[in-house]
């Protein structure tokens, strides 16, 4: 692991939430360095703060206290909109349920972070091919979400996830809706996206088998890591 | 694609939902054209009004007469330039359904009074002016009928009669008027009082109101009181108003017209208000989590926010500009058969951009609900996740 400019780094990170008139902890604590070109799988119970991290670490939710640092950018203390900003240029999401757009085509679709860019239509309708490409969809553009499978709608979201070539990308369960050879498929996807073009990835999953294509398995529990090498 | 790509396909991602929508603006605009369009036509006189032209009329009421002396006497008031007269005749064409309208007026001075609306060439006005059986007839009506210059017109009226006992007038056109503008209606006929006077059967020497014109509108107030003044304890009493105030209270035996209007809209567009908001405030809460997915690709709130509220003012647009077109082409095919009761009706560029600006006003305040709802949306929320 190395320790110095990590692409990840939270420190003294606490976050609670207010249930009735509960207070849970989720985390205390929590420190944690991810390297850059890292490939981690998240691991724990239902409750353990999995997706709450995932969370923080994509600026879509704020910690109580500690520090988050991402792309050597401080992001604890971005406004809303700095965290859009942010989000746009800095990270990749891969949901479980794809959450892509019905009404558009998968290019549309893969299309949509580059609105945010100062991107020309020619420039973009470029990097929308690439990126369908590097997931094997470019033959699927025109096509919409309804028109495709479970597995071919995650590769859909894996290319909107990099196609404005984010430093990390976040993954809630991205195989958690999927037969095994789909999940294989995007499993392999991720390894490629992270061993070939460098990216750094934090997978939350529940699924060992998932797990095993990570270069790192971080098991959480009770807001603490358990940490796991696994064989690049 | 753009944000208005996004916008459009968010739009009709319900087809069905939407064209409803659509079409419920569409009639409530196409209500609203059509209602400001007679609107317009009923206070267009009143708009047009000279200042310094007044109007004197017995009064009970404008249909009550005055006697032709008071001519005279009120031509002699410090302050008015020209005084002319005018008696409604109540006239027709050959059957009771085509009405005309037709006034018996003093010939040497009604032009002049109405010069700056008015022009007769003054060939055709001299022979008007010297043939008593003779009248001028508006250019539209003119070629409504096809008359021309030299043509025998038999005009009857539903209220007078002739001392022989018939209802009709035989009346020679010699001449055409044309209006000085193109808002100007000159769907009338006018004939010699002179004329209508001698052979009437009832109604002898008494005129309908005066058209007088002062020396400058700063003297309307004294010369309307002089006026009233002068005829003040007599069998027939005047009232003399500016022609904006007389206008104005002609329009009103109509009804209130403005408060029709307000009514009628108000009431449709407060509903159709409610329709689409509630509909657009579902719309946007079945797509919550498709805002939280934008959010989280790095939609900004206020970005956001102009999203929803450009769906709904595209709405209010696509269901509006189509309204109010259809309106245009009602007043359109209307406009011939209303020439006599509005004929100014129509849906005029101001009511165009009033509604526009009331679309905008329907889709902002429809929309701004759902708009800030999914501004404010937290991702975490959203998506169901924390």
């Amino acid at each position: 692991m190395t320790a110095q400019h990590p692409m990840v780094r939270l420190a003294g990170v606490a976050k609670r939430f207010t249930k009735g008139k509960e207070m849970i902890s989720i985390f205390d604590h929590l420190d944690l360095a991810i390297p850059r070109g890292d490939f981690i799988a998240v691991m724990g119970p239902s409750g353990s703060g999995k997706t709450t991290l995932l969370n923080l670490l994509g600026g879509i939710d704020r910690a109580d206290a500690g520090e988050i640092t991402v792309a050597d950018q401080r992001i604890d203390g971005l406004s809303e909109g700095e965290l859009a900003a942010w989000r746009a240029a800095n990270i990749g999401f891969i949901f479980q349920f794809y959450n892509l757009m019905p009404m558009l085509t998968a290019a549309q679709n893969v299309e949509l972070p580059l609105l945010l860019t100062r991107l020309r239509k020619k420039e973009r309708a470029e990097r929308v091919q690439t990126a369908l490409s590097v997931v094997g969809l470019a033959d699927r553009m025109k096509h919409r979400p309804r028109e495709m499978s479970g597995g071919q709608q995650q590769r859909v979201a894996i290319a909107r996830a990099i196609v404005s070539d984010p430093n990390l990308l976040l993954c809630d369960e991205p195989t958690g809706d999927l037969d095994r050879q789909s999940a294989d498929e995007i499993l392999s996807i991720l390894q490629l996206l992270n061993g070939e073009l460098g990216k750094t990835i934090v997978m939350v999953t529940h699924d060992p088998a998932a797990a095993n294509y990570a270069k790192r398995v971080l098991h959480l529990d009770k807001g603490r890591f358990v940490e796991r090498e696994l064989a690049a | 694609m753009n944000d208005f790509d996004l916008v459009r396909k968010n739009l009709f991602r319900r087809k069905l939902r939407a064209s409803l929508m659509i079409i419920s603006i569409l009639i409530a605009f196409m209500i609203f054209g059509v209602l400001a369009g007679f609107y317009r036509a009923f206070t267009a006189g009143e708009d047009r009004a000279a200042a310094d032209r007044m109007i004197t009329v017995n009064k009970i009421n404008f249909t009550q007469p005055m006697p032709i002396a008071y001519f005279n006497r009120v031509k002699a008031v410090d302050g008015v330039r020209q005084v002319t007269f005018a008696n409604w005749f109540g006239g027709y064409y050959q059957d009771p359904k085509n009405f005309i309208m037709a006034l018996a007026i003093e010939p040497n001075t009604y032009f002049d009074v109405y010069r700056s609306e008015f022009e007769v060439p003054p060939d055709q006005l001299q022979a008007f002016i010297r043939d008593r059986g003779s009248a001028v007839v508006g250019e539209k009506l003119a070629q409504k009928w096809g008359w021309k210059i030299g043509d025998r017109v038999p005009l009857n009226s539903n209220i007078f009669s002739q001392k022989s006992g018939g209802h009709t007038w035989d009346l020679t056109i010699a001449g055409i008027v044309k209006g000085k503008a193109e808002h100007v209606d000159t769907n009338f006929l006018l004939f010699q009082y002179p004329y209508f006077d001698e052979t009437r059967s009832f109604g002898k020497d008494t005129i309908g109101w005066m058209i007088l014109q002062t020396t400058s509108p700063e003297n309307n107030d004294r010369v309307a009181k002089t006026i009233d003044a002068m005829f003040a304890n007599s069998t027939a009493e005047t009232s003399t108003d500016t022609e904006k105030a007389f206008g104005k209270a002609f329009a009103a035996q109509f009804g209130n017209i403005a408060l029709i209007v307000l009514l009628v809209v108000g009431a449709a567009f407060v509903t159709i208000l409610m329709i689409v908001g509630n509909t657009m405030a579902l719309s946007i809460r079945e797509r919550t989590r498709e805002i939280g997915v934008l959010k989280t690709l790095g939609f900004s709130g206020p970005r956001i926010l102009t999203m929803v509220l450009g769906e709904s003012v595209l709405l209010a647009l696509l269901g509006g500009i189509p309204g109010l077109a259809i309106a245009a082409l009602i007043a359109m095919a209307l406009r011939n058969s209303l020439a006599n009761v509005a004929p100014a009706f129509a849906v005029s560029p101001t009511i165009a951009l009033q509604g526009l600006a009331l679309m905008i006003a329907l889709g902002l305040i429809t929309g701004i609900i759902p708009a800030l709802n999914a501004m404010r949306l937290k991702i975490a929320t959203a998506l169901g996740r924390g």
